[in-house]
């Protein structure tokens, strides 16, 4: 049987769609410039401000008031007791965390290394080691969602695979940076999945942020993210937040059409963020997700979700050390106000409490 | 699906094979290597131990050393072990007895209940159950509304008193499900419920009630391939807090390891019913214990392959095709209607993804082009009944006409021309007996054993550029994606 001849597509990029033309006119009816594309926006330098573009200065940087999520983290030691005696009991511990083999291995060796420099030997010297390594891997300095660049409207693009709790995240930031004083369109370009749209709505409706809908069933999601963009500066917005639908990362298709969103959406505005969104109770596929959505999609930081559960993200660890993207957000709930910003100190010390 | 577990046991037994007896430290060296994989694989720890604990048993034990290839006597344990665990013999849905049957579908948030209740509700319907869905699921924004969608596409009646979104309650619901269904005379009652933690006692015990509200036949856990180490605590709190009857593992398309299989299969004991491969409606099959361990030690799900064959192909067809082909007058024509049988059983990618040795393909079957098979299409409908069955008419101006006519190239048509004929001639050896094994595995579906040689010899020359006239030779160069002629087999040596 002759099925399997087909030769199989050597170049995958040739599959993407023509991109979608923008009639000229529309493009006008702005009132303000076009922003300026960078190559490369995720490391976006200090633009000058061009005054015309900012509708209130003083609303350009959006200041985020603390959070804790100490709720969302269980201690590692709860079935299994910390041993001083046997730290090689530490890595089941941490591989039961999904820390994975290798950082458990390593965080092993490290805690011992530390151990014998300083001599600590009780639970309490060990686990406060065991802390100071696992925040010290952690800490960085972007940490901080990126909406200080000035360029208006922040972009923050969210991304993940199926059921990881996108659409929730960004019901809970859209309130959060409503309530901070943002001015927040959404765009609803997951067009796939059965009544996303409605449950997007629910969240832009609970979070006082103006939505941008599909116009028509299953429309081109970059579509739907570019007129998210044209309304968010038409209305002078300060954050667009663009909802995609799931995708798992070795659909090459589907991978593909995130790229095309970026693309779409980058001939209008920068891109400031592209929140993965990681399950907590999710494996070691984890690094493959993180892997593979930061090469098509650029990701600049991990919204940690489901840490109100059993799991406890360790998972995180790798992606941070091993791809140095940094975990910006926490849910720990289906609460719209369930939401937090990621403190490094804060995770190690409730992983070993 | 576990496609890297896979190929983390070929890797290992790699080195085994080529040793003619095994030591105590070639097993260790073994062991260790499948523990790292299976961890690496998301099973859990404590499985693990249990595991690897099993296998160095048997090996280390008299069975090993009395075997002529201890290779194969490995990878069957591990084989046998992982069935094992994994459930043994594939269960079959439960059925009332009278009155509706009731399936209750419980979960974590975003395992993916209310896609799945819409597949099996599809499923049971194709099966000549009357189902009906019911919204229990009152918590999620839209919940309800995702699964009238659902249903609809499904083409299945949707019971939902209720709007959700925080509001109602769904043990009245679910309640009132199973009265509306007495009435309505509906066969199968699925209640989609709310995703909740296994630590939240508040919506632990409202499941419970649901679920002596409605006394299900079944309650399936649902959850996703992707889950990592806490499985096992997932897996527990729904078995101590609501009570399992069997799971259904989610997300199976994706690129897990699927780990969470071994470790919910063997906390809990109870069998995996459901896999669940993807977004379409159709993307839904049993679950096979044997065939999945078989998977993951690379042996590929060809019998998962064969059943779905069997779904959409005649038998009858099948063998005037296999006539055909020894006869050797298989003709274009005879392809193009192939063609469309194939179509019918689904994505040509899925298909491919079942063969085995397909692990290590996994990469091209990515970029595989499902539009190729629609132009291919094109082309052999563009050309006359003389020539479909006569290619060998198609001259330079034949092709011209033929390219314009299907919108494609002359390059294009030529290949096709080209890859038809060495198929044919490869069909043809095939059909002769040169496969025995994969003739044996397929009975009554020979062709469709010609069709993977199709496609290794294929890739064979598109990739590497083989010079070996011999189309079974070029095949047997492929070996790394064609384990039919000792690909999987014989690389361990089976």
């Amino acid at each position: 049987m002759g099925f399997l001849f087909w030769k199989k597509k050597d170049k995958p990029e040739e599959i993407v769609a023509p991109e979608i033309e923008v009639p000229a006119e529309k493009k006008k009816l702005f009132s303000k410039p076009k922003p300026k594309v960078e190559p490369q926006p995720v490391v976006e330098t200090i633009v000058e401000p061009e005054i015309e573009v900012l509708p209130e200065p003083e609303k350009v940087e959006v200041v985020l008031p603390k959070r804790t999520f100490a709720k969302g983290i269980k201690s590692l030691f709860t079935r299994v007791k910390f041993d001083p005696e046997n730290l090689d009991e530490l890595e089941d511990v941490l591989i039961q965390a999904d820390f994975g083999v290798d950082a458990a291995e390593q965080i092993v060796a490290e805690v011992k290394a530390r151990a014998k420099k300083t001599g600590a030997e009780t639970e309490t010297e060990l686990k406060a080691i065991l802390a100071e390594l696992i925040t010290e891997n952690l800490t960085r300095d972007d940490r901080e969602l990126n909406l200080s660049s000035g360029q208006l409207p922040y972009v923050v693009l969210v991304v993940g695979v199926n059921g990881v709790g996108k659409t929730t995240t960004i019901g809970k930031l859209a309130k959060y940076l409503s309530e901070a004083g943002s001015k927040v369109v959404i765009a609803a370009a997951d067009t796939f999945r059965a009544a996303a749209v409605e449950q997007i709505a629910t969240w832009a409706d609970r979070s006082g942020a103006t939505l941008v809908r599909p116009k028509t069933e299953g429309q081109d999601p970059a579509s739907v993210a570019f007129e998210g963009t044209e309304v968010a500066i038409a209305t002078q917005a300060d954050v667009l937040i663009i909802d995609t639908a799931g995708r798992l990362q070795n659909k090459v298709d589907l991978m593909n059409e995130l790229d095309k969103i970026r693309r779409v959406v980058e001939k209008n505005c920068v891109i400031a963020e592209v929140l993965l969104v990681i399950d907590a109770t999710t494996g070691q596929n984890g690094m493959v997700q993180a892997k593979a959505f930061a090469e098509v999609a650029k990701v600049t930081g991990v919204a940690l979700t489901k840490l109100d559960g059993t799991a406890k993200g360790g998972i995180v660890y790798s992606i941070q050390r091993d791809l140095g993207i940094p975990v910006k957000l926490v849910g720990v709930g289906e609460g719209i106000a369930d939401f937090a910003f990621f403190e490094a100190s804060e995770f190690a010390r409730g992983l070993v409490s | 699906m576990f496609g890297n577990l896979s190929d983390r046991l070929v890797e290992t037994f790699k080195n085994l094979r080529s040793k003619g007896k095994l030591s105590a430290a070639d097993i260790d060296a073994t062991l260790r290597e499948i523990r790292r994989a299976l961890l690496e694989a998301d099973v859990a720890l404590e499985v693990v131990k249990t595991f690897v604990g099993a296998i160095r048993e048997r090996a280390l034990g008299d069975e090993v050393n009395k075997a002529l290839n201890p290779a194969q006597q490995v990878v069957q344990i591990v084989n046998e072990e992982l069935v094992n665990i994994l459930g043994g013999q594939q269960r079959k849905l439960a059925f009332a007895k009278t009155g509706p049957t009731v399936i209750m579908l419980a979960g974590l948030q975003g395992s993916g209940k209310t896609t799945l209740a819409g597949k099996l509700a599809k499923w049971l319907k194709d099966q000549g159950q009357t189902p009906v869905l019911v919204a229990a699921d009152l918590q999620r924004p839209n919940a309800v509304n995702q699964l009238q969608v659902v249903g609809e596409r499904a083409g299945v009646e949707v019971f939902a008193p209720e709007l959700g979104n925080g509001k109602g309650d769904p043990v009245k619901v679910s309640k009132e499900a199973i009265k509306f269904a007495e009435k309505k005379q509906f066969s199968v009652v699925i209640v989609d419920t709310a995703g909740r933690l296994g630590i939240d006692e508040e919506l632990m015990s409202q499941a419970r009630d649901i679920r002596k509200a409605v006394d299900p036949d079944e309650v399936l856990f649902v959850i996703d391939s992707m889950i990592g180490q806490d499985a096992v605590n997932v897996a527990k709190a729904f078995e101590d807090g609501v009570g399992i009857t069997g799971v259904v593992l989610t997300k199976l398309d994706g690129d897990a390891r699927g780990g969470a299989a071994l470790s919910v299969s063997s906390v809990t004991g109870k069998p995996i019913i459901f896999a669940s491969t993807g977004e379409g409606l159709d993307a839904f099959e049993p679950f096979y214990p044997d065939r999945m361990a078989s998977r993951i030690l690379d042996m590929g799900d060809i019998l998962t392959l064969i059943e779905q064959a069997q779904k959409q192909f005649d038998d009858v067809e099948a063998a005037k095709m296999a006539e055909k082909i020894a006869k050797n007058e298989f003709t274009l024509e005879d392809f193009l209607e192939q063609m469309q049988q194939l179509k019918k059983m689904g994505s040509m990618k899925d298909l491919l993804a079942k063969l085995p040795g397909a692990g290590q393909m996994k990469n091209q079957l990515e970029n595989f082009d499902e539009k190729e098979i629609d132009r291919t299409e094109a082309i052999i409908r563009s050309m006359t009944p003389v020539e479909r069955r006569q290619p060998k008419v198609l001259n330079g101006s034949r092709r011209l006409r033929i390219a314009k006519g299907s919108g494609t190239t002359v390059t294009e048509v030529n290949s096709l021309v080209n890859r038809f004929e060495q198929a044919a001639k490869m069909m043809k050896t095939v059909a002769k007996g040169g496969m025995p094994q994969m003739g044996g595995q397929m009975p009554g579906m020979p062709n469709i054993g010609g069709g993977f040689v199709g496609k290794a010899k294929k890739n064979d020359k598109k990739k590497k550029g083989s010079k070996s006239g011999n189309p079974a030779k070029r095949a047997a160069e492929n070996l790394g994606i064609t384990p039919t002629q000792g690909g999987s087999g014989s690389s361990f040596g089976l």
